[in-house]
Order: structure tokens, then C-alpha cells, then sequence
């Protein structure tokens, strides 16, 4: 049996490749999808810690389809507003969006 | 119902429909004056019912009418309100009614009721060509008042509700005395009589407080029906002018008569108020407000002359009254002698009527005051309605010849002045033959008048006591007022007419002519209830029944005086050479000529015309002091000086402290201190916007960072 750590390493590992895209990548489209990353190791902690210490309840797995939801509804309305900044201003770069400083 | 009961309703139906015509009946004419002269009616017929009940009680003045209630708690006991008829207030109840209702009567012909509006009439200004009063409902208002506050004086019970009654009758007079208020004389009347009327008031008020805080009652039956009572106001000392309690008391109240009865040195409201219209003359001189002034001095009698013994010397209070009583009589003619207005003659004679009354009373002649004011309340009517129908004739002949000058509005001529009058007698008979029958009465024509009776019961008492200077001047006065009473009668009525107006004067409405009428039917024959038993020829015939009624009130001197020639022949020597003198003077003045005592009398004259001048006098002395305190002392010294000048400095230093304060504490600490907090705000946020960059990266990291920090923070801190 694969013990629990190694999904827990195997999780943080991926948090952390989604967490550098999304602050490093400049183009936004890819900082959303490090978002989805972060988003999916923290999927594989709750259905792991589920299936090693409590699998008799129900929780993890509905936690992790919650989860599911909303990241498909942020990834609709997040796309959706990139699509229309690239009208506007022909760019996707995070850091060329700049409107809102001092 | 019993007597009471009626007698307490007496003064009501008046009083309501003052109220009535005031909130709803105005706007009806018809309506305003049925329902002032029904209530009047009610009042006259429940008068008379009272009075027909007391002549017939055997000791009245032993056995009052009275009635009363508990009406305000005064700490240990109650003021009670009630009323009262005794003889005195029987006799003035029965007067008051008859004049009263005969003027309410003549009102209505007097304000032209049926005639259209003028549109050039206003509200406050006479009407000036025979259209109907614009005020016509107010009028019957106000006399309506008046006439519920004298019956209410009249059967009062105690000097509270006679000092109310009087005081109601006060705002009357001062209402109706300006009922013409667009004139500007009327208003100067109007306030001249209200505030001299006041001066006495304040003294009677001070007499009802001594009197009240001396016996504790203010009912007329306890104090003067009681023996004991006066007799120990009598014997304190009051401390003042060596008076005594009684003496002081008397004076004071006293004085509220020579303010309401016009006495001098008050006397000088009384002819000014003839600015209001006739019928108000009429009810100030004759029904009301001047009775009610020798009444309050009759009711006291008692009082006043306690301490004083039929035959002994006058009590000082008693002398005062006397001498003010008999200088008024004698003053008054004088001044009445001179006088071209109509009305003002009327009013100096009033004046001196009263002055008779309060003579009688202050040599202690109470039966001859009271018979006096009695009779002198019909005559006075009669002449002041007869008055006021001549004024009338006079102001309809006015508008009937001088047609064309309608536009130009105002008076050609004076309507009241004698001298443009004459020969009314053929115009105007009934006028004529009632003003000469009151006029009569007024100069005390032998035998046939009223006037007759009751003067020469007065003059009979002034001989009989040995009061020569009392008598002398009512003699005198005697001849005079029977002087400018010809004098009167000849150049209204008599002769030929001096102007046109005059000859195209005539009889005022049946509405007018019927109380002359009426009156003039007492005028002669009020008098046969007081002929002197042992008068020769005559007297016992009638018996003399208003002594009987009166002196059975009196504690003691009820006596007859035995008859004496002297005095009656005086009386009629007085009365007839007077009418004689002044017919033969003024029989015929021509149109246009001088008063034929102008050039007899000389610089007399003039001083007479100007009523010695009492009323420059009084301006000088009292009216002009008194604007120059008010003007220059309080106004400007005290007022804009001290009060503002005080205030004015409380407000510049006020300013001043706040213009300091401002400038070193407000700007100085509070601004700077608030400008301070703004700019550190400002300050801090302008360094502080460098965070916002706009990268959502940038945010992103400071995020992680934070939560790293916090995250870090928990698991540091966790035991």
C-alpha cells in the first residue's frame, strides 16, 4: 500500500508548480491554469486524507465534487474575461494589465 | 320661579345676545337688532315683574330680595356671588330698564335700518347720506354688553360683581365711544375716556381691597346692613390723613365715582364721548355708566357716612364728597353756558346733574341723590334721543340741499351745532315738544317736571342741614342750567331757521319719535312719586312713596324735613328766571351773528368756551409729562440708554472675546490641529498608493506572503 505521504508530496509538488504559474507566467490564460492546478492538488489532499483516515464518511469526495464545480464556473467567468480584455486591448499579459495603480 | 331667580336672570338674555349677534347674527341686520331689543324686552319685562314684587314686600329695605352661592373657595371660607334688590337697586333696576329699552328702540331709526347701503359708507366712518350704519349688527352688540353689565351692577349682591359690572361697562364705552373709529377724534375720545374712567377705577380697587382685607366680606347686606361692622370701621384708624378705616374706605371708593360719573377733576372724558353715536351718548349719560358711578356712592351711603349722626358735622370723607358734588355742579354749568355743540351742552349738564346727586349724598340727602339720579335717567335720555333726532333732521335736511355737493363729501355745515339750527319747531314737532318737555325737567320747571321734585328735595335738604355753601352753589347752578337749557331749546327750536339744512330738517323715523315719547311721559311724571308731604297744596295728595321706599333703608334720619319757603322759592326763582333770561337772550339770533354772551361776557366767555381750559391743562400737566417720561426719560434715557446701551455692551465684548478667541485658539490650535490630521491623512495615503501597482501578480505574492507570515505565525505559536 502507497503510503499517505507520497500523495501528500505528490500534491504539494503540484500546488507549488501551480502556484509558481501563477505568479511567474505573464500571459493570463496560463496564470489561470495555475490556478486549476493549485486548485487540483488540493483535490488530491481531500480525497487522500479521506481514503487513509475517515473513508467511512462521505465528506472528502463531496468536498473534492464542490470543488470540481467551482473551479469549472472560475474558469468559464475567468476565460470569459480574458476573452474580452484581449478585445480591448489586444493582450493577455498579466503585467500589461495595468489600469488600476496609482 | 321665585323673585330671585328671576332677578339672576335679569342681565342674561343681553349677555347672550351679545354673543349671538358677535358669532353669527351680524351678518343678518334684521336679525342683530330683533334679537338685541327682544332680549332687552326680556330684560324690561323681568325688571318690571321684580320691581311691581319688591314695591309690593312691606320692609324691603328690612327684607331684601337676596340670593346667593358659594362661587370661590378662599382659603377658610367662601366668596359668595348673589344678588340683591332693595330698594335702591329696585328704583335703579326700573330706570335702567325704561331707558335702556327706549334707547335699544331708537337705535334702530338712529343707524337709518331699511335704507340701502351707501357704497361710499365705510365701516367705522359715519354714514353720511341717510344709508344704513355699516356696523349696524356691532352696534346692537355693544349696546347689548353694556346694557347686561349695568343690570348685572344693578342687582349685584356684592362689590365684586358691581366692580365687574362696571368694568365691562368700561370696555363699552371705550367700544362705542369709538364706534366711529375712522375718526380721529372719535379715537382720541375713545382712549381718553377709557384711561381718565381708569384712574378712578385704580382707586376703587384699592378701596375693594381695603374693604375686603378690613372685614372680610365684600357683600354689601354683611357690611352695610351690620351695624357693628361699620361702626368698628368707623372707630380704626386707618393712619392715613388721620381718616378712619370707614372715612378711607369711602374715599376710595369714592373716587371710582368721580372717574365713572365724569366729577371733577376727572370730569373731562364725558364730553369728548360725545364722538361716539347718540344712542351711546344716551346710554353713557343717562341709562348707564354715570348712574352707576352716584349708584356705587349711594349703595355705600352706610359706609361713607359712618361715624356721622343725622344733624352733626360733616365726617371729612363726607365733605370731600360734598364739595367735589357741589364745585362739579356749579363748574359744569358754567362751562355747559358757553358750549355751541348740542351734545356737549347735554354732557356739561350731565356732568352737573351728577354733581347734584353727589352733593346730596355728601351732606347725607340720600333719598334726594337717589330721587335725583332716579328722574335725571329719564330726562337725560329724553334730552340726548332728542339730541340725536335734531342731529338727525339736521344731517337728512344737510343731504336734501346739498344735493350737487354729494361728491365732494364731508359736512358743509355742522350738524351739531346750534347756531345752524332754529326754527326746528315747526319741522320737527314731536322733537320739539319731548326735547322741551325734558329740557323742563332738566332746568326744574315748577310743579309740572320731574327735574322739579327731585332738585328741590336736594336744595330743601342743603337749606334744611345748614349746608350754605352746598346750597348756594347748587342755586346757582340751578339758574345757570336753567339758563343754557333755554339757551338750547331757543336756538335749536325756536326763532327762524339759520341755514338751509335747518329748513329742510324733519321728523327722524317712528322707531325714534316712540322712546321720545315714552320718555318724555316719565320725564314730567317720574317726579309725582316724590312731592314732599308737607309741600303746600300739592303735597299728600300723592303720597310721597319713593321716601318712604328709600329712607326705610337708611339706619336712622328716615324724618321728613319740615317744609321750608326759602329753598322752593329759590328753586322756582332759579329755574324760571334762568328760562326766562335765556329765552329772552337768545330768542332771536340772526344767521351768521356771534353769541350774544360773547360780547356780555368778554374774556369770561373765552374761558368758559374752553372749558377753563382743563383739557390744555391736563394736556401740559399730565398727558404731555407723561410722553415726555415716556418718550424721552424711558424710551430714550432709560430704555435705549441704560437697557440697550447695557445690552449693546454685553454684545460688543461678546463680539470681542469671540473675535480673540478666534484668532488665537480657533485658528491658532482647533484648525490647525484638524488641518494637521488631514494632512498626515493625505500624507500617509500618498506614500501608501505606491502598493496598489495594478499587477494582480504583484498582489498575488503579497498575498502568499501574508498568509506564509500568518501561517508561520500559528505554527510558532501553537503550544
Amino acid at each position: 500500500m502507497i503510503p499517505l505521504s507520497w500523495y501528500l508530496v505528490l500534491a504539494a509538488a503540484i500546488f507549488c508548480v501551480g502556484l509558481y504559474g501563477a505568479l511567474a507566467r505573464r500571459n493570463a490564460v496560463a496564470i489561470l491554469m495555475g490556478i486549476e492546478l493549485m486548485l487540483n492538488a488540493v483535490n488530491i489532499n481531500l480525497i487522500a486524507f479521506w481514503r487513509y483516515l475517515n473513508p467511512g464518511s462521505m465528506g472528502g469526495q463531496v468536498f473534492a465534487i464542490i470543488v470540481f464545480a467551482v473551479a469549472a464556473s472560475e474558469a468559464a467567468v475567468g476565460l470569459a474575461l480574458i476573452i474580452s480584455i484581449y478585445r480591448r486591448r489586444s493582450t493577455v499579459a498579466a503585467d500589461e494589465l495595468n489600469l488600476l495603480k496609482w | 320661579m321665585t323673585t330671585e331667580l328671576w332677578i339672576a336672570l335679569l342681565p342674561l338674555p343681553p349677555l347672550v345676545v351679545f354673543f349671538a349677534i358677535l358669532l353669527g347674527a351680524h351678518r343678518n341686520n334684521r336679525l342683530s337688532h330683533r334679537l338685541a331689543v327682544g332680549a332687552m324686552g326680556i330684560s324690561w319685562a323681568l325688571a318690571m315683574a321684580v320691581f311691581v314684587r319688591a314695591v309690593g314686600v312691606a320692609d324691603l329695605a328690612h327684607a331684601p330680595f337676596a340670593a346667593s352661592f358659594n362661587w370661590l373657595p378662599t382659603g377658610a371660607g367662601w366668596l359668595r356671588m348673589g344678588v340683591l334688590v332693595d330698594p335702591l337697586s329696585a328704583l335703579a333696576l326700573f330706570f335702567v330698564a325704561w331707558t335702556c329699552l327706549g334707547i335699544f328702540i331708537y337705535s334702530i331709526g338712529y343707524h337709518n335700518f331699511g335704507q340701502p347701503r351707501d357704497p361710499h359708507d365705510q365701516p367705522g366712518l359715519p354714514p353720511h347720506h341717510g344709508g344704513v350704519e355699516p356696523m349696524y349688527a356691532r352696534f346692537f352688540a355693544f349696546i347689548s354688553l353694556f346694557a347686561a353689565a349695568m343690570l348685572a351692577l344693578v342687582v349685584s349682591d356684592n362689590l365684586l360683581l358691581l366692580f365687574i359690572g362696571w368694568e365691562i361697562m368700561g370696555l363699552c364705552s371705550y367700544l362705542l365711544i369709538g364706534f366711529w373709529y375712522g375718526k380721529p377724534s372719535a379715537r382720541e375720545a375713545m382712549v381718553k375716556a377709557f384711561l381718565t374712567t381708569r384712574i378712578g377705577d385704580v382707586f376703587m380697587l384699592l378701596g375693594i381691597v381695603a374693604l375686603y382685607s378690613a372685614t372680610g366680606t365684600l357683600n354689601f347686606r354683611e357690611i352695610l346692613a351690620n351695624e357693628q361692622v361699620l361702626a368698628a370701621l368707623a372707630a380704626a384708624p386707618s393712619g392715613v390723613l388721620g381718616l378712619s378705616l370707614a372715612g378711607l374706605i369711602g374715599l376710595l371708593l369714592f373716587f371710582g365715582t368721580v372717574g365713572k360719573s365724569a366729577q371733577w377733576p376727572l370730569h373731562v372724558w364725558l364730553p369728548d364721548a360725545m364722538e361716539g353715536p347718540t344712542p351711546v351718548s344716551a346710554m353713557i349719560h343717562a341709562a348707564t355708566m354715570v348712574s352707576a358711578g352716584v349708584y356705587l356712592v349711594l349703595r355705600f351711603f352706610p359706609l361713607i357716612t359712618a361715624g356721622w349722626h343725622e344733624g352733626a358735622a360733616l365726617t371729612p370723607t363726607m365733605t370731600v364728597v360734598a364739595a367735589i358734588g357741589a364745585f362739579t355742579a356749579l363748574f359744569a354749568a358754567t362751562i355747559a353756558v358757553a358750549q355751541n355743540d348740542i351734545k356737549r351742552v347735554l354732557a356739561y349738564s350731565t356732568i352737573s346733574q351728577l354733581g347734584y346727586m353727589i352733593a346730596a349724598a355728601g351732606i347725607g340727602a340720600y333719598v334726594a341723590a337717589a330721587f335725583h339720579l332716579f328722574t335725571h335717567a329719564f330726562f337725560k335720555a329724553l334730552l340726548f334721543l332728542g339730541s340725536g333726532s335734531v342731529i338727525h333732521g339736521m344731517e337728512a335736511g344737510e343731504a336734501a340741499t346739498s344735493k350737487g355737493d354729494h361728491a365732494a363729501g364731508g359736512h358743509a355745515i355742522d350738524p351739531q351745532n346750534m347756531f345752524s339750527m332754529g326754527g326746528l319747531r315747526k319741522r320737527m314737532p314731536v322733537t320739539f315738544w319731548t326735547f322741551l318737555i325734558g329740557g323742563f325737567a332738566l332746568s326744574g320747571f315748577p310743579l309740572l317736571t320731574a327735574g322739579f321734585w327731585s332738585k328741590d328735595e336736594i336744595l330743601a335738604d342743603a337749606f334744611g342741614h345748614g349746608h350754605m355753601l352746598v346750597f348756594g352753589a347748587l342755586a346757582a347752578a340751578a339758574l345757570l342750567t336753567a339758563f343754557y337749557t333755554m339757551r338750547q331749546i331757543s336756538l335749536t327750536f325756536l326763532g327762524s331757521p339759520r341755514t338751509p339744512a335747518a329748513e329742510h330738517a324733519h321728523e327722524p323715523a317712528w322707531s325714534m319719535r316712540i322712546p321720545l315719547i315714552g320718555l318724555a311721559v316719565f320725564a314730567i311724571a317720574a317726579g309725582w312719586i316724590g312731592i314732599p308731604e308737607h309741600f303746600p297744596a300739592l303735597g299728600g295728595i300723592i303720597p310721597n312713596w319713593v321716601h318712604g321706599f328709600l329712607g326705610a333703608s337708611l339706619a336712622e334720619g328716615g324724618a321728613e324735613l319740615a317744609f321750608s319757603a326759602t329753598p322752593l322759592l329759590v328753586s322756582v326763582a332759579a329755574a324760571l328766571g334762568g328760562l326766562t333770561l335765556g329765552w329772552w337772550v337768545y330768542r332771536r339770533v340772526a344767521a351768521g351773528s356771534p353769541d350774544p354772551l360773547e360780547r356780555a361776557l368778554g374774556p369770561v366767555h373765552r374761558i368758559l368756551k374752553n372749558k377753563y381750559y382743563f383739557d390744555e391743562f391736563y394736556q401740559d400737566v399730565f398727558v404731555r409729562p407723561a410722553y415726555w417720561l415716556a418718550e424721552t426719560v424711558v424710551a430714550g434715557w432709560i430704555d435705549r440708554g441704560i437697557i440697550d446701551g447695557t445690552l449693546h455692551a454685553i454684545g460688543g465684548l461678546s463680539l470681542r472675546v469671540g473675535a480673540f478667541l478666534r484668532k488665537w485658539f480657533d485658528l491658532l490650535v482647533i484648525n490647525a490641529i484638524g488641518d494637521q490630521v488631514g494632512n498626515l491623512v493625505k500624507w500617509g495615503g500618498s506614500v501608501l498608493r505606491f502598493v496598489q501597482t495594478g499587477r494582480v501578480q504583484q498582489y498575488l505574492v503579497v498575498g502568499l506572503v501574508f498568509v506564509g507570515l500568518v501561517f508561520t505565525g500559528l505554527l510558532l505559536l501553537r503550544p
